[in-house]
């Protein structure tokens, strides 16, 4: 493939549905202004009495499994138009719809390597052999009968994004390859105690049961370490495209080494050194060699309201907010700047500000009415400060692709409308 | 005296049971043994240096047919790309502005691919080709990349020999690479 085709589809940046942007006027009313003269038309607005109050609703149980209201129905996955393989492609999370950390299920990112496999979990085995003093073999209710325990994490694509233009117009289409969750399992590292490591036990390879039969060697520290075999998200089983009935999670660590459909642990000496550790998830640099086993997702965030695609109404008030993140641990600060990056202020963070997960970040600010370049930079526990895009271009070259934790400003126009000031 | 030494090695004996006990069982007993029979039917890995590789072999010229019927239409004719990711060429350019990643140009080792075909394509039907198929189409891959001969078989061992032009180009992760 050229440098002009990215890899994979990991950062296909998308120009965002008309019916979305539809949704996104609806929804995001601090924003962008209720249009209230659809509504007066109605009826409903004080002094009357809305129409929904004069009869009862729909009856209790009505929906079995619940939806969102019908009005927020384009609040939905943000899927690129132009997929040259739908089987093997991504879909991104609504960003700047969503408030605080937690992800819904049915709007966390996806990325699949050969399409999403219908596991019957009472045919879903997970077998762990190779350096071990007893290989063995657990059904889904063996998993479910270890300790259990719960954490938040977010997960993040490798990919997200590129490095190369177009750059998307949205939160979504930027970053919209990270989620959060809370997720519920077993420690690996009690599973793996079941078995016994032997001394030279320094790698565990770890395969799913889908179509690619997606293959990562996972070091045995951090197996050790926070590695976690989930079978919940959010409080319900996994949905089938996160990896249902059970999957691993690396916390921190890019995306698609959390296996999905996890049906084998494969405990060895070295890497196994497979396709996508080796010819697909390695970084290129401009001198020609290529970073392997390169894990950890680095500091980052963005302003999710007001961003891209959205408008702010008026001037005045308008809360600033957004989303950081670090896979080496905690947020310790965000920073967010007003004026094009001359100066900087401390955001304040919602708490509980959690290792390995997405931290809000919120800033009340009055906007004057004249254009603006808003932006925010992530600062993490290690004392890493997130880096411009042009910092990372200046080290890593075009052709890097992976691992982009670049600062993204938005430009807001006098007319309120925001849009991606590197576009 | 004699009672304290008596009660040491019943000390002594009763650790080693302890331990020795602990050593042989699992910590919740939860799971079953895993057969080797089941074991060797999922273990598809194979290891850089060609280790688990299976019986077999495939020819250069078998791997044509077989690359005509269950590759071209998502790869190309010659492995030139399409739906699929281009396989051939770019030997040369990797340290370039325009790098172009193919198996010749790119890949560290001739063993994966192997590992991948077999576990992953066709993409419409995965793990669906013999080991024979499998070594034949590796080796018409590598033969388009000019990396074996046209008579080429390849096996276990051969396949393993073959050394791919960008195996010494990968290095270890040197982020954080942008310092303040």
């Amino acid at each position: 493939m050229s440098s002009t085709t990215p890899p994979d589809d990991d950062s296909v940046t998308t120009t965002r549905r008309r019916f979305l942007t539809a949704a996104t006027a609806a929804a995001g009313g601090a924003v962008l202004g209720a249009d209230a003269s659809v509504a007066a038309e109605t009826g409903n607005l004080p002094p009357n009495v809305p129409e929904w109050m004069k009869a009862p609703g729909e009856p209790t149980g009505g929906q079995p499994y619940g939806a969102p209201s019908p009005f927020e129905k384009g609040v939905v996955r943000n899927i690129s138009k132009s997929l040259k393989q739908y089987i093997s492609a991504s879909s991104r999370t609504p960003l700047q719809e969503l408030d605080g950390i937690i992800t819904p299920n049915g709007l966390f990112y996806e990325r699949h390597h050969g399409g999403v496999p219908a596991i019957d979990p009472a045919q879903h085995r997970l077998m762990l052999h190779g350096l071990v003093e007893r290989p063995l073999v657990f059904t889904m209710d063996d998993l479910r009968r270890f300790p259990s325990e719960s954490r938040i994490h977010f997960l993040e694509c490798s990919g997200n994004p590129g490095y190369t233009k177009p750059y998307g117009k949205t939160a979504s289409d930027l970053v919209g390859l990270v989620s959060c969750a809370e997720w519920t399992g077993v420690s690996l590292k009690l599973v793996l105690q079941e078995a016994g490591l032997k001394a030279e036990a320094k790698w565990v390879v770890a395969e799913g049961a889908d179509a690619a039969a997606l293959t990562r060697s996972i070091p045995i520290e951090k197996c050790l370490e926070d590695a976690m075999l989930v079978y919940s998200q959010n409080g319900e089983r996994l949905r089938p495209q996160q990896g249902y009935p059970l999957r691993l999670l690396l916390p921190g660590f890019e995306g698609n080494m959390s296996v999905k459909w996890l049906r084998r642990l494969h405990v060895t000496a070295e890497p196994v050194y497979s396709r996508e550790e080796t010819s697909k998830y390695t970084d290129l640099l401009p001198d020609g060699t290529a970073r392997e086993f390169s894990f950890y997702m680095e500091a980052k965030s963005i302003i999710t309201r007001p961003s891209g695609g959205q408008r702010l109404s008026a001037p005045g008030f308008h809360e600033i907010t957004g989303i950081a993140w670090s896979g080496h641990g905690k947020i310790a600060r965000v920073e967010v700047s007003v004026d094009d990056g001359r100066s900087w202020q401390d955001a304040r963070l919602q708490e509980p500000v959690l290792t390995r997960a997405l931290t809000r970040f919120r800033l009340p600010w009055r906007w004057d009415g004249k254009p603006a370049v808003i932006q925010s930079r992530a600062i993490d526990e290690t004392g890493y400060v997130q880096p411009t895009l042009a910092e990372l271009l200046a080290v890593r070259g075009e052709n890097y692709f992976y691992h982009n934790n670049a600062i993204w400003p938005w430009r807001i126009a006098a007319n309120g409308e925001v849009t991606n000031a590197l576009a | 005296m004699r009672w304290r030494e008596i009660c040491g090695i019943g000390f002594a004996i009763g650790l080693c049971a302890f331990s020795c006990g602990a050593q042989a069982q699992s910590p919740y007993g939860i799971g079953r043994p895993a057969t080797a029979a089941e074991v060797a039917g999922w273990n598809i890995d194979i290891g850089r240096d060609g280790s688990n590789l299976p019986e077999g072999s495939g020819s250069v010229s078998h791997g044509r047919e077989v690359f005509a019927q269950q590759c071209a239409s998502c790869h190309g004719e010659k492995g030139e790309g399409g739906l699929g990711d281009r396989l051939t060429g770019g030997q040369g350019t990797i340290g370039t502005a325009k790098p172009i990643r193919t198996v010749g140009s790119y890949w560290p080792y001739a063993p994966t691919l192997f590992d991948y075909i077999r576990r992953a394509m066709p993409q419409n039907a995965p793990q669906s080709l013999s080991d024979e198929d499998v070594y034949a189409v590796s080796a018409f891959i590598l033969n388009l990349n000019g990396l074996v001969g046209a008579d080429a078989i390849l096996d276990a061992k051969s396949l393993a020999a073959v050394k791919m032009p960008n195996r010494d180009r990968f290095v270890g992760d040197a982020r954080p690479d942008v310092k303040r």
